[in-house]
């Protein structure tokens, strides 16, 4: 038996094989070459730890994002915790009518009452800061979107999420399709999420990625990536030629 | 297609249980049970006795008054809801239907499988039937209620089967039937052996043209069921319910009728209303509204279980209603061998609405952009689906280098100052260009203000502005 033969058998799995099937480019190259497949991984979930909001957390996404929702499919932001501003998204190229804006929360009163309660307006810093009842709804909302085949992306903002649930939508993303992303403060433990990336801000517009966990990889970086390159490849570039891989067939 | 069980499944078929149950006719002491459950027959209840054996019999015995009025409104719901197998239905009150099957049973793959699609239909829904298929009409409604299920289609084999059926199944008036029986006939094949002048002398002439008919000598016309424009159903439950579960089977059946009652009109639901009775408190109402008609029961399903589980109900439940007024036209899905089960469009209303059944219409929303030099009212929650020309359209009105960031917060905070700067979790750090927005002036909602991008040592980038007239530093928005 010969080694040829050896690396046929089923059983015998090779560390580098990258699954490059499912690959969503992000639009920064230096970041692509770290991630399993050339890019974010479609129909898994990806868990971003970061310290603090605004360090550059959703435009590392933008690009990706820009792109999926001129697709077919929504977009999902499940219980975003402030405004997503609709002027700042269409100048990144974010199409507005694929971006499905979720508030996960009781109608109020009765249901007797047909009057439509008014729009809750996320604020305040916390992620998943809510009741339990608020908190089920948000677990509720993460796996259907996931599940349903109708996202191409969902991102959620939810904290106190642990292990059992993320092995829940793990499964879900790869049954829907959809690309999961969890914002979280401090890394899950035992998280079964495909990707897990760490941020840091570094300096003005610019972020340090280190690659916690990835599939089919040890971890890896830190890798610098600067914001507002990405900015200005929108501007111009047409989007990334990589992504064309037909959606897997449901 | 004969329902012999109609005027207790109106009753029964509200739950899953199979409680006693009788349904009784007549007034006082001549009160007399006209049906039974399988579960009174059990107990030894049968039709024909008085109510007060049958509670001799079985004291947990659930009774109630015959309904003949629901009765004709579940045979022309049940009418309706048949429209998706044949455009020509005919209802025979109070208890058969007849269907047209010679148009269409090639479209629904030969008349086996179309009686196994109809039966199936008729099990989902609640209703016992016995389904015979004949040349005739006539011939058809005898040998169903007969109960003897057979598919005939030519006059020869009708003929000899129709023979052998008993006399009574021709719901003969009681003098008529019984004059025949005097004569010693049984069956119709002893009707027929009879001259035909003597019987009709004998018993009156139209038993002649009954027979006729059958038989398929005479033209038997039958005028068509017209389906109403509107859905509205109401199903008795037999026990008060207190549960939501509960709940669910009977509106799932409700939904099953609902889905065959569009797809027979070509139709499709664009709002729910459930009404839910008790005779102690307020009737429930609850609506469903959706994004794109739908007449799938098993998505309706899905969106009233959501929608059921956000409710107390404050009385136990006798009655459940189905109102359907918002009908809009929804194509039949065209045979393509290679689309998937959904289009992409499906699946995104289909998502929409399954969120929106659980959370309320107003929390799940799209944003769109709006003309306005005010930051805060530059934007706007709209319904999602709404098309993209309304929200992408609105022109950007600030200049491409000032910077706008991807969090707003609902209300500008006011920032803390420390040594004359103004500081969030670290001394903020102003950055050039400053953009200065002075707008609002005709509305009372005037603002003036001038806007930086602020760093804090750790990292995260803000946008802050300074009210001109207070001098005042507020927080609007987070870079993300």
């Amino acid at each position: 038996m010969n080694l040829e033969q050896v690396l046929q058998r089923p059983d015998v799995w090779r560390g580098n094989h990258a699954h490059a099937t499912h690959a969503i480019a992000s639009g920064f190259p230096a970041l692509d070459r770290l991630l399993p497949g050339g890019g974010w991984p479609r129909g898994a979930i990806t868990e971003i730890v970061l310290p603090h909001d605004g360090i550059g957390e959703l435009r590392l996404l933008l690009p990706a994002l820009a792109r999926l929702s001129r697709g077919d499919s929504w977009v999902a932001f499940i219980a975003p915790p402030h405004i997503p501003y609709a002027p700042a998204l269409v100048a990144a190229g974010v199409e507005l009518s694929r971006l499905l804006l979720v508030h996960p929360r009781k109608p109020a009163g009765s249901m007797s009452r047909i009057s439509e309660p008014t729009l809750p307006l996320p604020s305040g810093e916390g992620w998943g800061e809510g009741s339990r009842s608020w908190r089920a709804d948000c677990w509720w909302a993460i796996e259907s979107s996931l599940r349903a085949g109708a996202c191409a992306a969902a991102l959620a903002w939810i904290g106190d999420v642990d292990a059992a649930h993320v092995r829940r939508w793990q499964l879900a993303a790869e049954a829907g399709g959809t690309w999961g992303i969890l914002f979280q403060r401090q890394p899950i433990p035992n998280s079964s999420a495909a990707l897990r990336l760490q941020l840091a801000s570094a300096g003005t517009d610019a972020l340090t990625i280190h690659v916690l966990k990835r599939r089919g990889g040890w971890p890896i970086g830190p890798v610098r990536v600067e914001l507002d390159h990405a900015l200005a490849m929108r501007a111009s570039a047409p989007p990334c030629a990589r992504d064309i891989s037909p959606r897997r067939a449901r | 297609m004969h329902l012999p069980r109609l005027a207790l499944e109106i009753y029964h078929r509200g739950a899953r249980a199979d409680q006693p149950l009788v349904i009784a006719e007549g007034e006082g002491r001549e009160q007399r049970v006209v049906a039974a459950s399988e579960g009174a027959r059990r107990g030894g209840v049968w039709p024909g006795m008085r109510v007060s054996e049958a509670y001799a019999l079985a004291s947990a015995l659930c009774v109630k008054a015959r309904d003949t009025t629901a009765e004709r409104e579940s045979l022309e719901r049940l009418a309706a809801w048949s429209g998706q197998y044949t455009s020509c239905v005919s209802l025979i009150p109070p208890d058969t239907l007849l269907l047209e099957i010679a148009g269409s049973r090639r479209l629904h793959g030969g008349p086996d499988r179309l009686t196994r699609q109809v039966r199936d239909g008729l099990n989902d829904l609640g209703y016992t039937a016995w389904l015979a298929t004949a040349p005739t009409p006539l011939g058809a409604t005898w040998l169903a209620r007969a109960g003897r299920e057979v598919e005939i289609t030519d006059h020869a084999a009708l003929f000899s089967v129709l023979a052998q059926l008993p006399l009574t199944c021709l719901n003969l008036e009681p003098q008529c039937e019984v004059r025949l029986t005097g004569m010693g006939l049984a069956t119709l094949v002893d009707c027929l052996r009879l001259p035909r002048d003597g019987i009709a002398r004998r018993v009156g002439p139209e038993i002649l043209a009954s027979l006729d008919r059958a038989f398929g000598r005479l033209p038997d016309p039958r005028a068509a069921f017209a389906p109403p424009e509107r859905f509205h159903a109401r199903l008795g439950l037999p026990a008060p319910v207190t549960t939501r579960e509960a709940l669910l089977f009977p509106l799932h059946r409700l939904l099953i009728e609902l889905a065959g009652f569009l797809a027979a009109r070509g139709m499709g639901a664009a709002a729910l209303d459930i009404t839910l009775h008790s005779t102690r408190a307020v009737s429930t109402r609850v609506r469903l509204q959706l994004v794109a008609p739908s007449r799938d029961a098993q998505h309706l399903g899905g969106l009233v279980r959501e929608r059921l589980e956000r409710l107390t109900l404050e009385a136990p439940v006798e009655e459940v209603r189905l109102d359907v007024d918002a009908l809009l036209p929804l194509a039949a899905r065209p045979l393509d061998l290679f689309a998937g089960p959904r289009t992409p469009d499906e699946a995104r209303t289909q998502l929409t609405e399954r969120l929106q059944a659980r959370f309320g219409r107003d929390a799940v929303r799209v944003a769109a952009c709006c003309a306005e030099h005010r930051p805060e009212r530059a934007w706007r929650y709209v319904e999602p689906g709404t098309r993209t020309e309304t929200i992408a359209d609105s022109p950007l009105v600030f200049a491409r280098d000032s910077r706008r960031p991807l969090w707003l917060l609902p209300e500008p905070i006011a920032l803390d100052m420390r040594d004359g700067q103004p500081y969030r979790k670290g001394a903020l750090t102003i950055e050039p260009p400053r953009e200065r927005i002075e707008s609002g002036w005709w509305d009372g909602e005037e603002i003036a203000r001038d806007y930086f991008v602020a760093r804090n040592p750790k990292g995260q980038q803000f946008w802050i502005f300074r009210e001109l007239h207070t001098a005042h530093w507020f927080l609007h928005g987070i870079f993300g």
